[in-house]
């Protein structure tokens, strides 16, 4: 009896060290997980932080409303305007092409590959969206360029259009695969009841399935779109680094982030205005992504809670 | 099938029952403090099988569903153990209580005390770390769960855990465990190969013999049998005939003749309360309660 | 007997099901077409800077540095870097990923200290390289004065794949079924102990998978190294972390300049003489080499491993 009193103590002792242990690396793991939320208050509080001088030199109705953005030169000019056109049109090009092939491969994919043909083609799609986006940039200005050249005569050597156009080639994994999910989600026994009826696969598809993944295909599309705004290297190398204010693809233009790269390959000083304004700029981008990520966050709740 | 003086027997005396228990146990009910016992009126109820522990009006909450109410169970010390009763009766949430498993699940209470003997000790208190408990009682669940390890290792862990390091001493420990389970004569050879490897009946005697390893003072089956093929359920009730008078056992089944084939005491549960508890042999020959008679004789599942 | 020749609205019913049927079979064609298209883009790529980058794939060109003579230049000083640049991520993602997907997973609770936490890694994923690079350069070059170098370079990209370590590895872990858990529990383990002897054991195969996606990722990045300095005419090595004397290890590399080879990449792209062209699809046929190969190898890697462990 009083064996058992014994171990039992004994087995409390190095038990009230392992608690202990317990709790001291529950502590740790903790604080590698805060690590996510110091990540996000940093990078809200290092913009806002270097962009302040920026804003307390330039005002914010000549920000959002000039039409030139020249900082750098002898009479600068600090106009946003020209920078987001950059960035809008080449987003607009991406998704005018990879929303329409992302949504089709993704119902291809869904509703009518059969299970070996999925199998092999995911792997190669998700090789697709891993390429680095350095080298779609020399795609854009190498390949895609001249042969649109050969297409509409006249086109400059840096143009909005083949960046967008390879942004969107990068993007289409991206929405194929997320749209992929969200017609998976749709329960079978509502696509038995279309086939049922008669209906063909394409019928059952376009009337049933993608209506019923519509949040999804929604959240794939906004997801995208923020993608496509913070994509850099492509349209540093091939869209050209002059902001210019123009609505037309074949021009050549600078975005927000192809302004960001430009600036950082020269040497400006850590006071300088020219500093300042890539945190500016850098601000306008994170407050865009942001609207369109948490677009895309509500709609992916909305479709995984659906079903 | 008349209330006799013992409580040890049929709980269809609930004066009875209780008049003893507050005999037998001092008023102050310090909570997770070791108490000590007055012996002389325990000896006296104890006759030839003393008890290992007790169950005292436990309850349970499921957030606010009250899973278990006010049973009380006596476990005497290296007997079998069986409750029965049709799904949802609450014989595996009671079972649970014992080891404390429901602590992993947030939003559960316990209500009431599981007193473990010969310590005194209250194994739902408030105080008393789930760690230690699990340490001393053991469990093997419904669908046989070794680890992805080597047979060894399976049997081990629980060793390791506790600290033991000589080798030597693990092996012998291992050893001593898988005669125990009845499984050392199929794997002497192959202690290295994945636990996974063997069939279903035996990963069910390994995770036997891994509970046996760490020397339980209670060994809790839950439904050990209902995955498994009727051979390898024969086996195993082998086995827990064999365990009787080295280690206590309390078994769950939804199989009636599994309980008179191989427990020592019964126990009827229904809706979370235990209808009646008595010797295996008096029980399903000559139940006290009617709920307990139709249940035995089929009338309802 | 003879068969009835099938009456009129029959015959219109088959007519309506033929239509509808090649709608079926041109949308197929479309979608394989397209598939297509976009998987042969991916071989064309590759292809296409093999091609143009033949000429280089020489020895000289792994081991020469940066030149004015694009015949001479190389990309040793490129691929040291994003060796050493890669070390750093590694050893500052994988820890802080693992350790925060298994916090998640296994110890927290459900309050909203646990739900502003998750919010802000599936945030982090979606945020644009380039923030990375400001907030580098704001936190990491000046304000922690680790300046542009080596260490700064490691940090910012080890932060950019975190996200994906923290997604991967949570699948992963969720992936052990909860009976193990439950066995081990029984046996007196406490919550660290299930973890480091069951749960991270069994997962290793997907937590591995999500480090080498990540790392993968990390290898291809520009945009946040150009950002906090990446300097593209690196004609030196950093000193090597392998000394030939006690201490034998040396960290005086994580402080020194750097560049990576998708900047090098960028900068002889960026140049209008075709014959540094030349070196750009050398130096991205290697990168994309690269980043196939790692990729390939994390698929392989989770292939395995499902068939390895077979709950």
């Amino acid at each position: 009896m009083s064996a058992v009193l014994d171990s039992a103590a004994a087995a409390r002792h190095s038990l009230r060290f392992r608690k202990a242990r317990d709790r001291v690396i529950e502590a740790g793991l903790l604080g590698a997980a805060l690590v996510a939320v110091v990540t996000t208050v940093a990078i809200v509080i290092t913009l806002v932080r270097e962009s302040m001088p920026f804003f307390a030199h330039v005002s914010l109705v000549d920000f959002l409303t000039d039409s030139l953005w020249t900082p750098l030169f002898a009479e600068p000019h600090y106009g946003i305007l020209p920078l987001v056109a950059g960035t809008l049109v080449t987003t607009l090009v991406a998704l005018a092409l990879a929303i329409p092939c992302g949504t089709i491969i993704a119902i291809y994919l869904s509703e009518f590959a059969p299970f070996r043909v999925r199998e092999i083609v995911k792997p190669f799609l998700e090789l697709l969206g891993a390429v680095p986006t350095v080298v779609y940039g020399y795609f854009a200005l190498l390949v895609v360029t001249p042969l649109l050249q050969k297409l509409i005569p006249g086109l400059p050597g840096f143009n909005m259009l083949s960046a967008g156009l390879v942004i969107g080639i990068m993007i289409i994994p991206f929405i194929a695969s997320v749209g992929e999910d969200a017609m998976r989600a749709v329960p079978n026994y509502m696509r038995e009841g279309s086939y049922a009826m008669g209906a063909t696969r394409f019928q059952t598809a376009t009337r049933v399935v993608v209506p019923g993944a519509l949040s999804g295909l929604a959240a794939a599309y906004i997801l995208g779109i923020s993608r496509a705004v913070g994509e850099t290297m492509v349209v540093a190398v091939a869209a050209g680094l002059q902001p210019t204010l123009t609505w037309d693809p074949t021009e050549s233009a600078a975005t927000i982030t192809a302004f960001i790269v430009q600036v950082s390959l020269g040497d400006l000083p850590h006071d300088s205005i020219g500093y300042q304004s890539i945190f500016a700029a850098g601000l306008v981008l994170m407050l865009m992504t942001l609207v369109f990520n948490i677009g895309g966050f509500f709609l992916t709740r909305r479709f995984r809670e659906a079903y | 099938m008349a209330a006799t003086p013992h409580p040890s027997t049929s709980t269809s005396d609930p004066q009875r029952k209780t008049a003893v228990s507050e005999a037998a146990l001092p008023t102050e009910r310090a909570r997770g403090a070791s108490l000590t016992i007055d012996t002389s009126k325990l000896s006296a109820v104890a006759e030839v099988t003393p008890i290992k522990a007790r169950s005292e009006s436990l309850g349970f909450f499921y957030g606010d569903v009250k899973a278990l109410k006010g049973v009380n169970v006596e476990i005497r010390d290296k007997k079998v153990t069986a409750l029965i009763g049709p799904s949802g009766c609450g014989k595996s949430t009671f079972l649970r209580c014992f080891n404390r498993m429901h602590d992993l699940t947030p939003g559960t209470r316990y209500e009431g005390r599981i007193m473990l003997y010969p310590e005194g000790l209250d194994l739902v208190a408030k105080g008393v770390d789930p760690i230690e408990v699990r340490m001393r009682i053991g469990m093997v669940f419904q669908k046989p769960n070794p680890f992805p390890k080597t047979i060894f290792e399976n049997v081990a862990y629980g060793l390791r855990v506790r600290g033991m390091r000589a080798t030597g001493l693990i092996e012998e420990e291992v050893e001593k465990a898988l005669r125990g389970a009845a499984l050392w004569e199929e794997v002497k050879d192959r202690l290295s190969s994945s636990g996974l490897s063997l069939s279903g009946g035996q990963q069910q005697r390994l995770c036997i013999a891994r509970a046996l390893a760490t020397n339980p003072e209670l060994l809790l089956f839950d439904e050990p049998t209902s995955a498994l093929d009727p051979i390898a359920t024969a086996r195993i009730e082998e086995l827990i005939a064999e365990l009787r008078d080295r280690v206590t056992v309390i078994i769950v089944t939804h199989n009636m003749q599994q309980a008179a084939r191989v427990s020592d005491y019964t126990a009827f549960m229904y809706l979370g309360e235990l209808i009646e508890f008595d010797e295996t042999s008096k029980f399903f020959t000559n139940p006290s309660q009617k709920a307990t008679e139709d249940y035995i004789t089929g009338r309802y599942g | 007997m003879n068969a009835i020749a099938p009456d009129a609205s029959v015959l219109a019913l088959r007519a309506g099901v033929s239509r509808r049927k090649l709608f079926d079979q041109i949308f197929v064609l479309v979608g394989m077409l397209i598939l297509l298209a976009a998987l042969m883009t991916l071989v064309l790529l590759f292809l296409d800077l093999v091609r143009d980058g033949l000429p280089r794939f020489t020895f000289d060109f792994l081991t020469s540095f940066p030149s004015r003579n694009a015949q001479r230049a190389g990309i040793l000083s490129a691929w040291v870097g994003t060796s050493l640049i890669m070390l750093v991520t590694a050893c500052v993602a994988m820890p802080v990923g693992v350790a925060a997907a298994v916090y998640l997973e296994e110890y927290a609770p459900k309050n909203w200290v646990t739900a502003i936490i998750e919010i802000n890694v599936t945030n982090l994923a979606g945020v644009p390289s380039i923030i990375y690079g400001l907030l580098a350069l704001g936190l990491f070059v000046y304000q922690l004065g680790l300046g542009q170098s080596i260490a700064a370079a490691g940090l910012t990209l080890a932060l950019l794949i975190l996200p994906i370590v923290i997604v991967a590895t949570r699948e992963a872990v969720r992936a052990v079924p909860r009976s193990i858990r439950e066995a081990a529990y029984a046996l007196g383990a406490t919550r660290w102990e299930v973890t480091a002897h069951h749960v991270l054991p069994y997962s290793m195969g997907g937590v591995l998978t999500g480090m080498i996606i990540g790392l993968s990722r990390a290898i291809g990045e520009t945009a946040p190294l150009i950002t906090i300095g990446a300097l593209s005419f690196i004609a030196f090595l950093p000193e090597s972390p392998l000394k030939g004397e006690f201490p034998y290890v040396s960290f005086s590399w994580l402080s020194e300049s750097f560049t990576a080879m998708p900047i090098q990449m960028f900068n002889w792209v960026s140049r209008p003489d075709p014959e540094f062209q030349v070196n750009a699809a050398a130096a991205g046929a290697i990168l994309l080499a690269m980043t196939l190969l790692m990729n390939g190898v994390a698929i392989y890697v989770r292939y395995r491993y499902r068939k390895k462990i077979n709950w």
